[in-house]
């Protein structure tokens, strides 16, 4: 069964002194598949995002990331930018963290750093104008150009970032993400403050990403009809602990869910449902 | 409902009446009383109160004046101040700018060869220049604020002099030793501070020019101390000597000897140098490592998120920045033929941070601009004396005002898909260390 699992937590703790955030958490992310954490506000979704992606190091249990090539990778033991470099797990964040004084097309060279180094001899080759680099160069603005062309934002490939409107940053930070040609893409969020349009746009993106690149998608999300619309696979957190998992269907029945969303007790809400069906 | 501002004579009087209060707790020590040894050496004091006095009645008078121009004017935009006509004038001055610099700096030791004060100005502007962009790597692009920048200026140049007169080594392989060393320093000055951000990396840069300064004043047997290091030697053409001698370049050209040939050959040096710290800092923006020194000063967690090591990336920068550092350093100590470690104080590193600045952080034509507005307009306000730099910091705060980011704020792209366009100073973020 391991081998069609992306990624799987196993009993991660996190705590910040006495505080516990996440407890004995444990899940799997399916390979090719987009895969939802949904629960309540503080219920330590971004927490368990920042220890994946390397932003914080878990207190306890193991996070392991199985690549195509079976090459698995201990992700609490890489720290920092290695999660991004080596284990090619990229994110976006809750807050939008574009470059806002560089252009659109800047951000995604950016986020093919690593490669471009390595095309550019670690600067040397790139300062005396190696062919080399050049033809690296351009494979990276023709990579930019086809992400660019699928987030819709080719005609604002030469503004800033930060002059553009909300929604098109949302779908820019996703390009840059994906523009490190990652294994598992961690999305915060995406849906934060769309309009309906612009949400129905980013499932769209988003499962265009899955169905033909098949990327694996991990993503936090509130927006219920984003996340029950193109979710394969759902993780529910309540105060720093999984509290269901299943498909969307599955998971919109579970009378624990509704109770950690209406913040009452189960009895209740089987009450609350059994009335209003 | 708005807030309208009052126009009345009374609220008039009242801001006058403020302006003249600040003046006079300004100026009162400042004008108001001059100290002066007396007759037998103690320390005597005489009032000046109707200076004060004149002076609190200018600025009475001059708020008064701007109040009213700014009740009838009223809040204007630069489109209504400055015609269209000039404003397209300006732009096209802007083009054409850099070029027209770069030939007019090229032509100066011809234009003014027989003005030895000129050449020396130059020399020294472009001392600065060069200085400027070196900083300008740290500061501007990936935005580090470096306050200890002339520890690197030292190191070139004690590099320089130490290994000339020790070990008789020609300027030319010096330069790069130097430059060498001085990147070297720059680690290790990076490497503690990569944790370190705004104000705390400020005060640690700071305090690390304040070190080798006091080193090299103290470690007097490798340094010399407060005395310095003398009779360093100047460069030579590729190893023919510029004197007065038999095989000097002067004799096997066979013209007459002139003091001015190593001014000029100087002169060109320093602009070969600065040219080449322009020309790398250039390319070095449009490769990958010099996007991301900017996407460092943009936002360091979106950086590491992208796998971008962003220790690695600092270093880079602190080292690059210190190389060039270097480079003028050795320049300096060639050129002077003498350096001590008074050339080294932290007013260095505060100019040419100031020239950074001015010049708009990242702009190379604003750095060049501004060490030139800074060096050569301290020159010129040298008929002022005393009051030199009163008008100088005038002038400086009116700039700032006119122009909070600088002197060119604006951005231009490393790469683009269909049009080049510069990217509006707001948006581009200053770092945070």
């Amino acid at each position: 069964m391991s081998d069609d699992k992306i990624l799987s937590v196993d009993r991660l703790t996190m705590r910040f002194g006495g505080i516990v955030a996440v407890q004995d958490l444990s899940f799997a992310a399916d390979r090719k598949k987009i895969t939802a954490l949904i629960g309540p506000n503080g219920a330590g979704k971004t927490t368990v995002f920042n220890c994946i992606t390397g932003f914080y190091k878990p207190s306890g249990g193991t996070i392991r990331l199985t690549h195509d090539d079976g090459r698995v990778i201990a992700l609490e033991r890489l720290n920092d930018f290695r999660i991004a470099k080596q284990a090619k797990v990229a994110r976006t964040f809750q807050n939008i963290r574009l470059f806002p004084g560089m252009t659109a097309l800047e951000n995604l060279m950016v986020a093919q750093h690593n490669a471009l180094m390595r095309a550019s001899g670690f600067t040397l080759l790139g300062l005396v104008g190696a062919p080399v680099y050049r033809d690296a160069e351009r494979h990276a603005i023709d990579l930019a150009t086809d992400w660019l062309r699928r987030v819709n934002l080719l005609d604002r490939a030469d503004d800033a970032a930060g002059n553009l409107a909300y929604g098109d940053q949302r779908r820019l930070e996703i390009a840059r993400a994906m523009c490190t040609e990652p294994a598992l893409l961690c999305l915060d969020e995406p849906a934060a403050g769309l309009n309906a349009r612009e949400s129905a746009a980013l499932s769209e993106l988003l499962l265009s990403i899955r169905n033909e690149l098949g990327t694996s998608i991990l993503l936090i999300e509130h927006d219920m009809s984003v996340v029950m619309e193109i979710s394969d696979h759902i993780v529910v957190m309540d105060h720093g602990v999984k509290i269901a998992q299943g498909t969307p269907r599955e998971v919109r029945d579970d009378p624990k869910v509704i109770a950690a969303y209406l913040g009452t007790d189960e009895e209740e809400a089987v009450a609350v449902m059994e009335s209003g069906s | 409902m708005t807030a309208k501002p009052a126009t009345g004579i009374p609220s008039l009087l009242k801001t006058a009446f403020v302006n003249a209060l600040i003046a006079l707790v300004l100026f009162s020590l400042m004008v108001g009383i001059r100290t002066e040894a007396g007759s037998d050496g103690q320390l005597t004091y005489v009032t000046r109160f109707g200076e004060l006095a004149s002076l609190v009645a200018i600025v009475f008078g001059g708020s008064i004046v701007i109040e009213l121009l700014r009740q009838w004017i009223g809040p204007t935009g630069t489109e209504k101040l400055v015609p269209p006509a000039i404003q397209s004038g300006m732009s096209f001055v802007g083009r054409y700018l850099a070029p027209a610099l770069l030939i007019f700096t090229l032509l100066v030791p011809v234009i003014f060869y027989d003005q030895r004060y000129i050449l020396d100005l130059g020399i020294l502007v472009l001392t600065y220049v060069m200085l400027g962009w070196g900083l300008n790597v740290v500061v501007g692009l990936a935005g580090l604020l470096d306050l200890g920048y002339v520890a690197f200026y030292a190191v070139g140049a004690y590099s320089y002099a130490l290994l000339a007169t020790n070990f008789g080594w020609s300027f030319w392989v010096c330069l790069p030793l130097a430059g060498i060393l001085a990147a070297f320093w720059g680690v290790l000055l990076g490497f503690p501070v990569l944790r370190l951000r705004g104000d705390y990396l400020a005060i640690v840069t700071l305090a690390f020019g304040e070190i080798i300064r006091l080193v090299i004043i103290n470690w007097q047997e490798l340094t010399g101390g407060p005395n310095g290091v003398t009779g360093i030697p100047r460069p030579s053409f590729f190893g023919i000597p510029l004197d007065n001698s038999d095989d000097g370049l002067a004799a096997r050209l066979g013209i007459e000897y002139s003091a001015t040939h190593r001014i000029v050959f100087l002169f060109y040096v320093i602009l070969a140098l600065a040219l080449l710290t322009n020309w790398v800092t250039i390319r070095l923006r449009r490769l990958p490592i010099g996007r991301a020194w900017e996407a460092l000063r943009e936002d360091e967690v979106a950086c590491r998120a992208l796998g971008i090591n962003t220790t690695t990336t600092k270093l880079t920068a602190f080292a690059t920045g210190a190389m060039f550092g270097g480079f003028a350093g050795a320049f300096f100590a060639t050129r002077q033929g003498f350096i001590s470690p008074e050339s080294f104080t932290f007013q260095e590193s505060a100019l040419v941070l100031a020239i950074v600045v001015l010049g708009g952080m990242g702009s190379q034509l604003g750095v060049a601009l501004a060490a030139l507005t800074m060096i050569g307009g301290f020159e010129l306000f040298r008929g002022l004396e005393t009051y030199r730099m009163l008008v100088f910091g005038m002038a400086m705060v009116l700039i700032m005002i006119w122009r909070p980011r600088g002197l060119i704020g604006h951005r231009a792209p490393t790469v683009y898909l269909t049009k080049a366009q510069a990217i509006s100073s707001d948006l581009v973020k200053e770092g945070h260390g």
